[in-house]
């Protein structure tokens, strides 16, 4: 066993993930380090089986996320966790069961970790009151995506080896993305320089008071940074509602080479994914040698290695049945 | 006229010692009252425990404020159809308990107060089961679907005070002109709700913090051009209106500004919106997902401001009872709305204490004026009007208890809050209906 932090205490104070703000900047580092640490084992093959040797872990997700869900389940498996995938179908909760009844059922199944998904913001918190395990949100609505904004920051800054000074610009549907509202927190807290790039119909109401600059021309926000993040934008904004067609929207706010040129030189390009390629981005920018898309899947593993280890941690050590 | 009524009594009562307080007479001295069948046989400074007959059943209520029972013109109860969350028997208890003597309940029931069978029957489980006044409000539009009229003229003679939509605000600018001038020839006040549905869409106040809760948002300019458009409305037709709550700052210019060219507009404001902000959503308690929204801080104190000058006419509580399924649910997906009589006047006395509204004011807006206003007997202390009155402590010191509380719901926004001001007994037609001595 090569288990790499063998500290006994725990080093989050919270027993849940439910926002990046409830975590201050030292958690952060704490966690972005754990998690560096598992990236480079993984990569070295070293196993970590232990961790979580005897620990139940259920993915809740009420909405679909093949890839969250996949990165999840890996990261608890690799840790040693049982892992339980639930989907609760359309079906459930059609038939009227709510957030809270499909919470106590899991509750009484008595699982370490519970790993939740749901479309609505402030669902996941609502369900973490009812139930006595760790509660990870894995995505709650527009609301917030935390292992996201650890998952990216740590891409950054193995990349770029800091976090802090850094220009980074969050370009496309910032109005509805998790994504960018928990980068926004994350970043923030690390004093990176945030600037958001949109539409003014995908920007949400009081932006200005987020700490950011607010570019809605895409090539002078792209002007000196580090970083570049794409959102996703969902097909159902593009048909008149919020933009009106993926081509003008890909004409002005779309990622490709000629843009990608005003940034710093060697300025990484992310992706949360799933990428609409030639709508956000350009497929030549996403497979280019500036992306770093896919080591951001891999650090996803890692990142969310770190979290269940560290909220294990403060579990009640009488329930860690078997450890 | 539509509480339960036991039979009359020749029996004489009286409260001496109190503060006797009425802004619409101007009238703030001690003294007391005497009731004989119902009604203020005698009061004023004279009324003493000697100056009274013999056999008179005396109080005294050691200078305690006696005002006029409260007049809530904005109350929302499950009868008919959602009887499990309020009914007008738990409602008028709970009203019992802060010293509302006479609410005006919404049409928004299942089935919809759209006609006057249903106003008729609401009226006569008011006699049979409520211990407070019950008037209720008839739906502007059939089925409340904002096409259709109803029939006013039948409506009004079967009980119904005033027209509104509840939480609806009717969209279509002809049906609106339309009805208003229908109304305004049955002398039937038009409250409207006033929100632009299709600019409205969110579940709180549009801004920083809907943004950092990922919700989205209800910009103040919902209010405004619903508000702004139903005045051009009234200057067309010149039917009397009011605006059944109003949220922003901003919505007090435009009320004021109608009022200064002579316009017949009215508005309210909750006890909600006087003494809350977004910020009391905290993470995502729907109890105080309200429509319309909790706003800034700044609107507060400005609506707050708007009732000090008469701005806004009156004050409810927007009594809205809801349980569990609807408001143990993510935040996006809960009703809106949150239980108020219990709370209305003690948390409008915070504002006395706190030095941001008088005395006279608050009183006032939560009697004469919306009795005047629905020309609905009450409101006022007056010898030979009806013995509704409401004894208060005005520096009785409790916290909110959900669980005490008498509504059949508790959605409440004031739980575990201290709050200094207490009614200490409710008088309904001469009939003590709340004591709170005895609970």
């Amino acid at each position: 066993m090569a288990k790499t932090s063998s500290a006994p205490r725990p080093f989050v104070k919270s027993s849940n993930l439910l926002s990046i703000a409830d975590l201050s900047p030292t958690e952060i580092g704490a966690l972005l380090d754990l998690a560096d640490t598992y990236a480079d084992d993984t990569r070295k093959g070293s196993k970590h089986g232990k961790v979580l040797k005897g620990l139940t872990q259920i993915n809740l997700f009420f909405e679909n996320s093949t890839r969250t869900q996949s990165s999840f389940e890996l990261a608890g498996k690799r840790l040693g966790a049982d892992v339980l995938n639930m989907a609760v179908s359309a079906s459930s909760l059609a038939k009227g069961e709510t957030v809270l009844d499909t919470a106590m059922t899991l509750n009484a199944m008595r699982p370490h970790l519970l790993i939740v998904r749901h479309q609505s913001s402030g669902a996941v918190e609502l369900l973490a009151q009812k139930v006595s395990c760790a509660v990870i949100n894995a995505g709650d609505g527009q609301h917030e995506h935390p292992t996201q904004a650890l998952l990216d920051a740590l891409t950054i800054r193995r990349h770029l080896k800091r976090l802090e000074g850094l220009t980074v610009a969050i370009c496309g549907d910032v109005a509805h993305s998790r994504v960018a509202r928990s980068n926004i927190a994350l970043l923030s807290k690390m004093n990176v320089r945030l600037r958001l790039i949109a539409p003014p119909t995908l920007l949400p109401s009081g932006a200005e008071n987020l700490g950011t600059e607010i570019f809605t021309d895409m090539r002078e926000g792209l002007k000196g940074a580090d970083v570049v993040m794409m959102l996703r934008l969902q097909l159902e904004r593009m048909n008149g509602s919020f933009i009106p067609s993926a081509r003008e929207y890909y004409r002005f706010f779309g990622l490709d080479q000629e843009k990608l040129a005003i940034a710093n030189k060697g300025a990484l390009v992310m992706h949360p994914g799933p990428m609409n390629r030639g709508v956000e981005i350009d497929s030549i920018v996403a497979d280019g040698v500036q992306s770093v898309i896919r080591e951001q899947v891999e650090m996803g593993v890692a990142a969310r290695m770190a979290v269940l280890d560290a909220l294990s941690r403060n579990l009640d050590t009488s329930s860690k049945a078997g450890s | 006229m539509m509480a339960r009524n036991p039979a009359p009594t020749s029996e004489r009562r009286a409260y001496v010692n109190a503060r006797l307080f009425d802004p619409a007479r101007q009238l703030d001295q001690t003294g007391g009252v005497l009731i004989e069948d119902g009604v203020v046989k005698w009061m004023g400074d004279a009324v003493t425990r000697t100056s009274l007959p013999e056999g008179t059943n005396i109080t005294d209520v050691n200078g305690a404020l006696l005002v006029p029972g409260l007049v809530d013109m904005r109350v929302f109860t499950g009868e008919p159809g959602s009887e499990h969350r309020e009914t007008l028997q738990s409602a008028s208890k709970a009203a019992a308990a802060g010293g509302v003597t006479s609410i005006v309940i919404q049409p928004n029931t299942q089935p919809v107060m759209d006609d006057a069978s249903i106003i008729d029957f609401v009226r006569r489980r008011a006699q049979d089961t409520a211990d407070v006044r019950i008037y209720p409000m008839a739906a502007i539009t059939q089925d409340l679907d904002g096409e259709k009229m109803t029939e006013f003229g039948l409506l009004k003679e079967a009980g119904a005070v005033a027209v509104t939509d509840a939480v609806r605000s009717v969209r279509n600018s002809k049906v609106l002109s339309r009805a208003m001038k229908y109304a305004g020839n049955f002398n039937l006040l038009l409250v409207q709700h006033v929100e632009d549905t299709d600019l409205a869409g969110g579940v709180m106040h549009s801004g920083e913090s809907a943004t950092r809760l990922g919700l989205p948002g209800i910009p103040a300019a919902a209010e405004l051009i619903s508000l702004e458009r139903d005045i051009r409305l009234v200057e067309m037709t010149g039917a009397p209106y009011h605006a059944a709550q109003i949220s922003c700052a901003a919505s007090l210019d435009v009320v004021r500004h109608a009022k200064d060219r002579g316009l017949p507009v009215s508005c309210g404001v909750s006890i909600n919106h006087l003494t809350l902000n977004e910020h009391d959503i905290g993470a995502y308690r729907t109890f105080f997902k309200l429509s319309p929204p909790l706003r800034r801080e700044e609107d507060r104190k400005a609506l707050v401001a708007g009732v000090a000058d008469g701005t806004i006419d009156v004050i409810v509580s927007s009594h809205d009872p809801q349980d569990a399924d609807t408001k143990r649910v993510p935040f996006s997906e809960a009703a809106f709305g949150a239980i108020g009589l219990e709370t209305l006047l003690s948390a409008g006395l915070s504002l006395v204490h706190s030095d941001q509204l008088s005395l006279e004011r608050l009183i006032e807006a939560m009697t004469d004026a919306p009795a005047r206003l629905l020309n609905i007997p009450g409101g006022r202390l007056e010898q030979g009007g009806n013995a509704d009155l409401a004894i208060v402590d005005m520096t009785a010191p409790w916290v909110v208890d959900a669980d005490l509380l008498k509504s059949a719901s508790r959605n409440t926004t004031f739980e575990t809050r201290a709050l200094e001001g207490r009614v200490t007994e409710t008088i309904v037609g001469g009939h003590s209906v709340y004591k709170l001595s005895d609970h």
